[in-house]
């Protein structure tokens, strides 16, 4: 292992996310193999790597879609989300957002909003919800930051690729969650939309912590964070976007031997 | 003052469900005015006959609204509404067969005839209670929504979608047909439960029973109607529908998706329960063939040529294919499953929407038409 690769172990109560020794494997294909890796409380983190890496793999076992083979996935300072099905997990907090914007095509923008704002979730809360004052203009605040407040009443379907996936961004601030999980955000948008994008993550970060996954190296720049590459299941590389790009075995990855 | 608030709530600015509150209680003053009041000669006089295939058709306008909610809604396409609808329909054939007493063919004071015929000596078990009307129809609702809580609980909680699980709902109906073709079942094997003579005391074959019969038919379909309304305007409804569409997302936000597909799943039984019991004493009889898996596949046929996923859509498309499928079998009785597996092809590939989601298309070229002649018009209107 290089220096830059070298992560201690943090001390659990200023780490949000706790991974240790994840093994994931898919009919003999290892998708993730004995990864380690950290976030801290309010930390802006870009994983990159190339394709079949792991990274959305790491996302689906962080959120519950897939469960771990081996090792240890803890929230929060010691809540072990390997027990929990991906319901339980969004309520405590860790929000994601798909590689490919998935939006309730057939509900308004506002609708979408609404579902997703933190609160009720059982089925006879929100059989008798009705949405108070404060939801509203909870709702119309996150319209306004993701741009979309004068598509309130379109429906979603009808949203260009771009809005749609701000309009997933909007729903995960609607979730109110202490983590995100950002899966390629800038796929398919204009360089003016990927830099508006990166304002609004960087944003974010700070009152909550956000793992952003990415290709674009452009918009992992425009973050400004430290980088984490993956390659074959497990963390290559750490630190500053230009340390971990200088570093040989992640040029010998990504330009091929 | 609640009532009325919520009425006007659920029906303002739904045109088609307006329309089908104003048919079902305008049917509810005329056919009793028509048939019990005017005389028989009569042009406008409706016969007996005729109200209750009326009446048939909206326990089958009922049942559709069912599966519309758990098809249309929460886009889970159960193959197995039959057998719901089986179940609440014997649970009120039990009722009646309780009812006839001794007057059965063999003069048992205690034992319906079948059960005299096999030779039983008591009434089984689960017989007990049926001679009680609030109960059966209690049971009309609970054993339906029992079995729907038991097997959605499984299905859903395993995450079975799409294809598979209609074919495992098609699989618990033909299950149910074969245990109840059994005689020692006890509940009449093939011959299934008939030879009713009275419900609530009142006679079976009365006209009034008759109009009784369709008018509380009616109700059903209005209630029903209203309820699944209710829920699919509601926020949980919004959640099903998002289920339909993207059901991983919800997941993500944090909805339990097999609570909110049990639940719905479990009411949508329980409604296709009630149109059962208030179909039994129209035809006069129950037998194992309710749970036929094509019968099932029916349902869905009315379902999508209504057009599914607006409740009212379900209403007229069960009472079309069954108006028609009165006609054929009268006319080509060996034609109606071409005709009727003809029409599922026509409106899959042409009506998607099915009829109703044809009203648009109606009022966008009826706006263009007034706007051509409009222009057309317009050098006279000039000044």
């Amino acid at each position: 292992m290089s220096d830059v690769a070298v992560q201690a172990r943090p001390e659990l109560h200023d780490t949000i996310l706790y991974l240790d020794g994840v093994s994931v494997s898919f009919d003999g294909f290892k998708a993730l193999n004995d990864l380690s890796f950290y976030v801290e409380v309010g930390e802006l983190r870009a994983v990159i790597g190339p394709n079949g890496a792991g990274k959305t793999t790491m996302m689906d076992v962080v959120t519950g879609k897939t469960r771990p083979d081996r090792g240890q996935v803890e929230f929060n300072g010691g809540i072990d989300l390997t027990q929990l099905d991906e319901a339980a997990i969004a309520n405590l907090g860790i929000g994601r957002k798909f590689q490919k914007p998935t939006v309730f095509e057939e509900h308004t923008v506002f609708d979408n909003l609404e579902l997703a704002l933190a609160g009720t979730r059982g089925v006879f809360g929100s059989l008798f919800a009705r949405l108070g004052a404060a939801s509203r203009e909870r709702i119309d605040g996150v319209l306004e930051t993701t741009a979309l407040i004068s598509h309130r009443d379109r429906r979603a379907g009808d949203l260009s690729h771009g809005q749609k996936q701000w309009l997933e961004i909007g729903m995960l601030l609607m979730q109110d969650p202490e983590l995100l999980l950002v899966d390629e955000p800038a796929a398919g948008m204009t360089d003016e939309e990927t830099e508006q994008t990166a304002a609004l993550l960087t944003r974010i970060a700070g009152s909550r912590s956000v793992v952003v996954v990415e290709h674009d190296m452009a918009f992992v720049r425009g973050l400004g964070c430290r980088v984490t590459v993956l390659h074959e299941g497990a963390v290559l590389a750490e630190g500053t976007l230009d340390a971990v790009q200088n570093d040989a075995r992640v040029v010998e990855v990504y330009l091929g031997r | 003052m609640v009532v009325r608030s919520v009425l006007v709530d659920l029906l303002a600015g739904n045109r088609g469900g307006q329309i089908l509150l104003a048919v079902l209680l305008a049917a509810v003053v005329v056919v009793p005015i028509s048939n019990l009041l005017l005389p028989e000669d009569s042009v406008l006089h409706v016969p007996t006959y005729v109200v209750s295939l009326m009446g048939k058709y909206l326990t089958f306008a009922l049942l559709a609204l069912s599966v519309d909610l758990i098809w249309g809604y929460a886009g889970v396409l159960s193959l197995g509404h039959g057998a719901f609808f089986a179940l609440g329909g014997y649970a009120m054939g039990m009722y009646m067969m309780r009812q006839i007493g001794d007057r059965g063919v063999y003069g048992h004071p205690e034992l319906p005839d079948f059960m005299v015929f096999l030779d039983w000596k008591e009434l089984p078990w689960y017989w007990q209670g049926f001679d009680w009307f609030p109960f059966a129809i209690i049971m009309a609702l609970v054993v339906p929504g029992a079995l729907a809580l038991v097997f959605g609980w499984f299905a859903f909680r395993s995450r079975v979608t799409g294809v598979y699980l209609s074919i495992i709902t098609q699989a618990m109906t033909f299950a149910l047909m074969l245990a109840f073709f059994r005689n020692d079942m006890g509940f009449g094997g093939n011959n299934g439960l008939t030879d009713f003579k009275d419900l609530l005391g009142f006679n079976l074959q009365a006209d009034g029973t008759r109009v009784a019969l369709f008018c509380a038919s009616a109700a059903a379909v209005a209630l029903g109607y209203l309820l699944g309304r209710f829920i699919v305007r509601s926020r949980a409804g919004r959640v099903l529908v998002a289920v339909r569409d993207a059901e991983t997302r919800v997941r993500f936000l944090g909805y339990r998706v097999e609570h909110y597909k049990l639940f719905v799943f479990v009411l949508s039984a329980m409604l296709a329960g009630l149109a059962g019991a208030l179909y039994v004493p129209q035809v006069g009889i129950i037998n194992p063939s309710e749970f036929a898996p094509a019968a099932s596949i029916e349902i869905v046929v009315w379902v999508a040529v209504g057009g599914r996923g607006s409740l009212y859509g379900a209403v007229l498309g069960a009472i079309l294919v069954n108006y028609a499928k009165t006609v054929f079998t009268g006319v080509l009785p060996d034609m109606w499953l071409f005709v009727l597996g003809g029409l599922f092809i026509a409106v899959t590939l042409f009506l998607p929407k099915g009829l109703v989601g044809t009203v648009p298309v109606f009022k966008r070229a009826g706006a263009r038409w007034r706007r051509r002649s409009g222009r057309a018009r317009s050098p006279e209107s000039a000044p």
